[in-house]
């Protein structure tokens, strides 16, 4: 969105509009629907009926270019490792991580005799969010859905990043 | 048939290439067998009609203490005889190798890979005896308890604690 910048004298509209965006980009977090372990089963079950995922309009999407967030829901293996790295690589951007669970954030219960866990998915993927629980509750992966909403709201998405 | 008829009747065949029978300190009673005879007592066991163990429920490397011998465990099921056996044959640290009897028993085919995947023990005759858990480029066999983990496998960290 570039082509915007240095169009208008003043920010307003950028800055309406970025707000618009971001509220709609925050209210369809759409996760590709993965998981590796056991906490895949909990993902489910958030995704399912009783605390049903689709009310903050996240929905999972079975391919990674369509996806928005990856949520890494289990042990990640080395072998697997290289997988998630290709899937998050084939994700368009703006894209997200969350690591549901000990086993994607540090290696869990994997941590000392694991010979073929990765001890964190962050040493291969930028993550956003970490949620804590082996495996986290529903409750847990909702709250972590929402504080990446709140970082998808403050981000400007309009502005062209200088690098 | 009990396991110590199975045994007894293995004996009168095979003489010395049975070893031993071992009931106490293992749960079910093991005929320990020579590695090299193991795939003839196996087609003898499913080909007599007193037998008929024409189901192999598991196969399973096993290493005792990261020292001594490495060792293969079959544990055979008749479905039409409803009765149990268990095989044990020990084989080499160095050069651990034991017939394979995949032709024999359809399950035995993964199950040797994942031997030989975890312990390294060569299954011959296999038909595609490769890695089936870990990597194919992965060195090193992880459940043998003499193991050392790796620092890295291709780039990423292994390790760790200390
Ligand atoms: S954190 Fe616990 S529940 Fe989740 S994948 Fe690991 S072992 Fe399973």
């Amino acid at each position: 969105m570039g082509a915007l910048n240095h169009k208008f004298n003043e920010n307003i509209l950028i800055t309406s509009l970025d707000k618009l965006m971001n509220w709609s980009r925050s209210n369809s977090e759409w996760y590709f629907q993965f998981g590796l372990a056991c906490c895949a089963i909990e993902l489910m079950s958030t995704a399912a009926a009783r605390h049903d995922l689709e009310r903050f309009g996240a929905m999972p999407r079975s391919s990674p270019r369509q996806a928005d967030v990856m949520i890494v829901a289990g042990t990640v293996t080395l072998k697997m490792a290289t997988r998630v790295k290709r899937l998050y690589e084939q994700m368009a951007e703006p894209k997200y991580v969350i690591s549901m669970g000990s086993c994607a954030n540090s290696g869990g219960p994997y941590w000392q005799h694991g010979y073929h866990v990765l001890k964190g998915v962050d040493q291969i993927i930028p993550v956003d969010v970490y949620i804590p629980g082996c495996p986290p509750r529903p409750e847990a992966l909702i709250e972590g859905l929402m504080h990446l909403q709140k970082k998808m709201r403050e981000e400007p998405i309009l502005e062209k990043k200088e690098d | 048939m009990t396991e110590q008829e199975i045994f007894e009747d293995l004996s009168r065949k095979f003489g010395d290439k049975i070893i031993e029978f071992m009931e106490e300190g293992t749960q079910n009673p093991t005929v320990v067998v020579d590695a090299g005879t193991l795939a003839k007592v196996a087609t003898y066991l499913k080909d007599d009609v007193r037998f008929q163990f024409n189901s192999l429920m598991n196969l399973a490397g096993h290493d005792a203490d990261g020292e001594t011998d490495l060792s293969v465990i079959y544990h055979l099921y008749s479905t039409e005889l409803k009765h149990y056996i268990t095989l044990k044959v020990f084989t080499s640290r160095d050069e651990p190798k034991v017939a394979s009897v995949a032709e024999l028993h359809k399950t035995a085919n993964w199950h040797e890979r994942e031997a030989f995947d975890l312990y390294g023990i060569n299954f011959e005759g296999h038909p595609d005896l490769k890695r089936i858990l870990m990597e194919d480029d992965w060195e090193g066999y992880p459940l043998r308890k003499d193991y050392v983990p790796a620092e890295f496998y291709r780039g990423m960290r292994i390790e760790k604690v200390k």
